[in-house]
């Protein structure tokens, strides 16, 4: 071929490696030689190391600290406590959801894990060592760990540092370990549609407590400068600039002298969202001392102290005609918050997005309510990849639509088609008021039970619960069936802020002279492969090759401001800013290319990576050339340079859904389960990199299995945490993990600039119902109605037993 | 502490070194040696992320003490492959997307470096089983498998090639 002729329009698309690509990661070249930097790498000129002395208790007085013989331990420097925070105003800090939390305990105890004193040393083993020394005298109170009996009348008050105060930022709090009430929807109505149906169902579900456990723990290095001033604070931070901020309010010293980075973080699932008391012990001794000090903290304190997740109890009622119509649903909450309210929701939403509890449905009145208690328990109440309490949500929903088919006689799989809102009703004003963008329940469906040949599939079940009968085989077949809807990208500024701010996100974009550029976010990544995705939305907005696009993102002096990652939010959100920030550079490259081709800029039009003279595709600008010419030639009226910088306020959130299959065999003598088949088609709108969805939907199945199969953070009644290791705590290996299918399709976000929905939690939401669905599925024809999770293998056991299929 | 002098070939260059007795090997190459790529997820010896090469066998580093490796052989991932080469197992990890936010990936890599050494032709019931002690919380295994099982295959042709 001679080298001479022009690439084709097939050719130029594919060398930008643009939207629609498998693109392989640019990260991975780093992660796999072993160079990423993650906190716990960084090691700064006389750093400090911090260790927490934490309560072993779930409640109790601080009676007295004493920590000579720690100080007198050879490196150790100090060792902080509340009282040495108190005049700083820093022993307690705000949370995300409006409450407050002790930094270090303040004359008593909430929880077990709790932080009781800071110990910085000259190396870990010395501060560890301290920790031991430190003398803390507790005199044991009255422990609650389960939230009904939290709200009984003699319950004993574990906020006395609210005592009196009858309401709180969600409105009245009407016992003293009471929270908020959060309500939506129409409760009357509703009552009416229930109390007058032809078919109610009711059950408790329980969706228990968990933990996101990223495989990386929280952590900070905390540099403060005091002959420049200047904060410098690196940690494991899923919202950098929201942290900047906070930090600047607690500490006084001016958001410009503040500098937060994230670096590599390595998995956040919504762990790295809040801030912990370690981050602000961090900061203070690094102020106090005026060297760096890092805290990194170990799995047993990150799963006992930094952020639980779920821990819903929801009592639901939903009605239907006996032809299986759904006529009402209602749902009420009874939510463990623990010792402090600290959950990373949007601040006017206590109960996050709950109320997408109608799910996937046409649900003509709904209401909830959800009762925020505290408890002696981890503050926490994080979404753990998951948009906001969206998984208890779906969880609750899939749930209740397999009791009401059981109530009914009906095949499930029929039930939900039958009350899927159809194409045409979008968008879709749900009764609890949100307004899903867009959606094709119904080809989803359909194409996910033919994927996996559902008539067959339920023959097969039905022979061979006759074989059970009839003593032939041990072993039961369940069929999970899921239909989701998700709702992320938080979100409208008018109606989603974290305290105060807005949840907008952004993308300041530079053009080099020679046709390369940077695109700086104000997201951070913790795997989902920005610095890749990123790059290729702007390729096929600007014309630019993915391959000369840097992304950065997390360094709060260079990124614009922008409100994180989490909730599936960053391509939404931070997406949509990419997109509109590309769309403003072409509008000026255009004018550039305009005065070169001596055109007015009306006749010209884009095409891949250049403006062509309408009607005369051999007179052309490539994005390259007009980079050029954008530095280098005086243009009149025009500024010289190439940049744009938007901040994307969404309009609306974004609905992806998807339909998901588990097909499971469970042994009933052991309680052992195996995986035979999971299929899962997701509809996130438009794709960006098929690879990374892939991946994502990998991931987020497997977190699913975990949560569904087995994960829990339990703890006994006098409040110890049973599950605070990896002994314990279950995170499947290879082993345990099944092969997945994934598949799709396709409706596009209306709203979004490029239609993308966001895909990173989607099979958090969709995945965990699947798993338990079919554990309850396969006891169906026993008459198994509902079981709490985790179902692990003891469970499974005895649901067995309990049903009396052990003879 | 007292502490003791120690001696490590370490991705194959001599490293001498002071140590308390109690010190872990992952402390030592992390924070005295700066070896970085093995990290730390857990107390109890399950994650796998510290995973390094001993005398040529998989150990977690956070399991050993940094006096038992008195005289060892170690290899890191930072002694596989190399700036400008990628080592079969990384390329692959890349070309399957076996990775996601890279914690476990030093850790992955170097076990399943020991494992197709010691099964150069694993099936994928094997693969699983042998990287069992490697958690991923990230890319729920299966592109991992897949890289593996495609890095063998490759490692196997370059081998016969060369026969
Ligand atoms: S750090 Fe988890 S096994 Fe070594
Ligand atoms: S890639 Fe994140 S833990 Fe494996």
């Amino acid at each position: 071929m001679n080298d001479m002729t022009p690439p084709t329009r097939e050719e130029r698309v594919e060398k930008l490696k643009g939207l629609g690509c498998s693109r392989k990661r640019v990260e991975d070249v780093r992660f796999t030689h072993g160079k990423g930097n993650y906190v716990d790498d960084i090691k700064l000129p006389g750093m400090l190391h911090g260790d927490f002395v934490r309560s072993p208790y779930a409640h109790a007085r601080v009676k007295s600290i004493d920590a000579s013989a720690a100080l007198a331990l050879k490196g150790v420097v100090a060792v902080l406590t509340a009282k040495d925070l108190e005049p700083l105003n820093l022993h307690w800090m705000p949370t995300l959801a409006g409450d407050k939390q002790m930094v270090l305990a303040d004359g008593k105890v909430l929880f077990q894990g709790q932080e009781v004193a800071f110990v910085l040393a000259e190396d870990r083993y010395i501060a560890a060592d301290a920790a031991e020394l430190v003398e803390v005298e507790y005199e044991e109170l009255p422990v609650v760990t389960d939230p009904f009996k939290a709200l009984e009348p003699d319950a004993v008050e574990l906020r006395e540092d609210l005592h009196g105060q009858d309401s709180g930022v969600h409105g009245k709090r009407r016992h003293h370990n009471h929270i908020f009430l959060w309500e939506a929807g129409h409760k009357e109505a509703t009552e009416q549609a229930i109390s007058s149906a032809e078919v109610v169902a009711e059950e408790m579900v329980y969706y228990h407590r968990t933990h996101p456990c990223p495989l990386e723990t929280c952590g900070s290095v905390a540099s403060m400068d005091k002959v420049n001033g200047k904060l410098t604070v690196y940690g494991t931070f899923q919202a950098p600039h929201v942290v900047r901020t906070v930090a600047s309010l607690l500490s006084g010293i001016e958001e410009h002298n503040i500098r937060v980075v994230s670096p590599d973080i390595g998995g956040g699932f919504g762990n790295k969202v809040g801030v912990y008391p370690g981050y602000v012990c961090s900061i203070v001794a690094s102020i106090v001392t005026g060297r760096p000090v890092k805290w990194v903290e170990d799995r047993m304190e990150n799963l006992m102290a930094t952020a639980f997740a779920r821990d819903y109890w929801m009592k639901g009622r939903i009605s239907a005609t006996k032809d299986g119509r759904i006529t009402g649903l209602s749902c009420h909450v009874t939510a463990d918050h623990g010792a402090f309210d600290a959950c990373a929701d949007p601040t006017k939403f206590p109960a996050g997005f709950f109320h997408i509890m109608t799910g996937s449905y046409d649900i003509p009145v709904a209401h909830v309510g959800v009762d925020g208690v505290y408890t002696n328990k981890a503050p926490g109440g994080v979404a753990y990849r998951c948009s906001f309490r969206v998984t208890e949500a779906a969880y609750f929903i899939e749930r209740m639509i397999e009791v009401l088919a059981i109530e009914l006689g009906m095949d499930a799989a029929e039930l939900r088609a039958k009350n899927f809102i159809r194409k045409e009703q979008f968008p879709y004003h749900s009764a609890l008021g949100w307004e899903y963008d867009s959606g094709d329940y119904h080809t989803a469906w359909e194409k996910a039970l033919k994927a996996v040949d559902y008539e067959g599939l339920r023959r097969e079940q039905a022979e061979r619960v006759e074989a059970f009968r009839r003593g032939e085989t041990r072993k039961l077949l369940g069929i999970g069936l899921t239909h989701f809807t998700e709702i992320v990208g938080a979100g409208p500024v008018k109606n989603c802020d974290i305290l105060g701010m807005g949840m907008f996100d952004s993308c300041e974009i530079r053009i080099h002279p020679t046709g390369s550029a940077i695109a700086r976010l104000g997201t951070i990544s913790q795997g989902q492969g920005h610095a890749t995705t990123f790059a290729q939305i702007l390729a096929s907005e600007i014309g630019l090759s993915a391959d000369s696009i840097t992304i950065e993102e997390g360094d709060t002096d260079t990124a614009p401001y922008g409100l994180g990652t989490y909730g599936s939010r960053s391509t939404p959100v931070a997406g949509a800013a990419t997109a509109m920030a590309g769309r403003k550079i072409r509008a000026k490259a255009q004018m550039i290319a305009a005065y070169l081709l001596e055109v007015h800029d009306g006749d010209l039009e884009w095409d891949v990576d250049r403006f062509v003279v309408k009607g005369a595709p051999e007179r052309f600008k490539t994005m390259k050339e007009i980079a050029y010419a954008a530095y280098n030639q005086a243009i009149p009226g025009v500024e010289p340079g190439l940049e744009a910088v938007s901040y994307y306020d969404p309009p609306n959130m974004t609905y992806p859904f998807g339909a998901y299959v588990c097909v499971m065999e469970i042994d009933v003598d052991t309680g052992t389960h195996e995986i035979r088949q999971f299929y899962a088609l997701d509809d996130c709108g438009t794709r960006i990199n098929p690879m990374i969805i892939e991946g994502q939907v990998h991931g987020g199945l497997t977190e699913a299995l975990a949560i569904a199969m087995g994960q829990e953070i339990a703890y006994d009644e006098i409040g110890n945490v049973k599950t605070g290791t990896l002994m314990d705590f279950f995170l499947p290996t290879a082993w345990e993990t099944p092969n997945y299918t994934t598949d799709f399709t396709e409706t596009p976000s209306p709203h979004h600039p490029i239609g993308a929905k966001g895909v990173g939690e989607s099979p958090n939401v969709g995945g965990v119902p699947a798993f338990s669905n079919a554990v309850h599925d396969a006891f169906r024809a026993f008459g198994l109605r509902q079981v709490h999770m985790p179902h692990d293998q003891w469970r499974i056991w005895k649901t067995a037993h309990d049903l009396g299929l052990h003879g | 502490m007292s502490r003791m002098h120690i001696t490590l070939t370490v991705n194959g260059e001599e490293r001498e070194l002071l140590a308390e007795p109690r010190e872990l090997l992952i402390h030592v190459l992390r924070e005295k040696l700066g070896l970085t790529g093995p990290h730390i997820g857990c107390d109890t010896s399950h994650c796998g992320a510290c995973t390094v090469e001993m005398n040529g066998r998989s150990v977690k580093a956070c399991t050993v003490f940094a006096a038992q490796a008195d005289g060892a052989e170690i290899t890191t991932i930072e002694g596989l492959g190399s700036p400008d080469g990628l080592h079969v197992l990384q390329q692959a990890f890349r070309e399957h997307h076996g990775l996601q936010c890279g914690f476990c990936t030093p850790g992955m890599i170097t076990r399943a470096h020991r494992l197709l050494q010691e099964n150069p032709d694993p099936t994928e019931e094997e693969v699983r089983f042998g990287m069992a002690g490697n958690l991923c919380r990230c890319t729920g295994y299966q592109n991992i498998v897949k890289a593996i099982l495609a890095a063998a295959e490759e490692m196997n042709t370059v081998k016969e090639a060369a026969e």
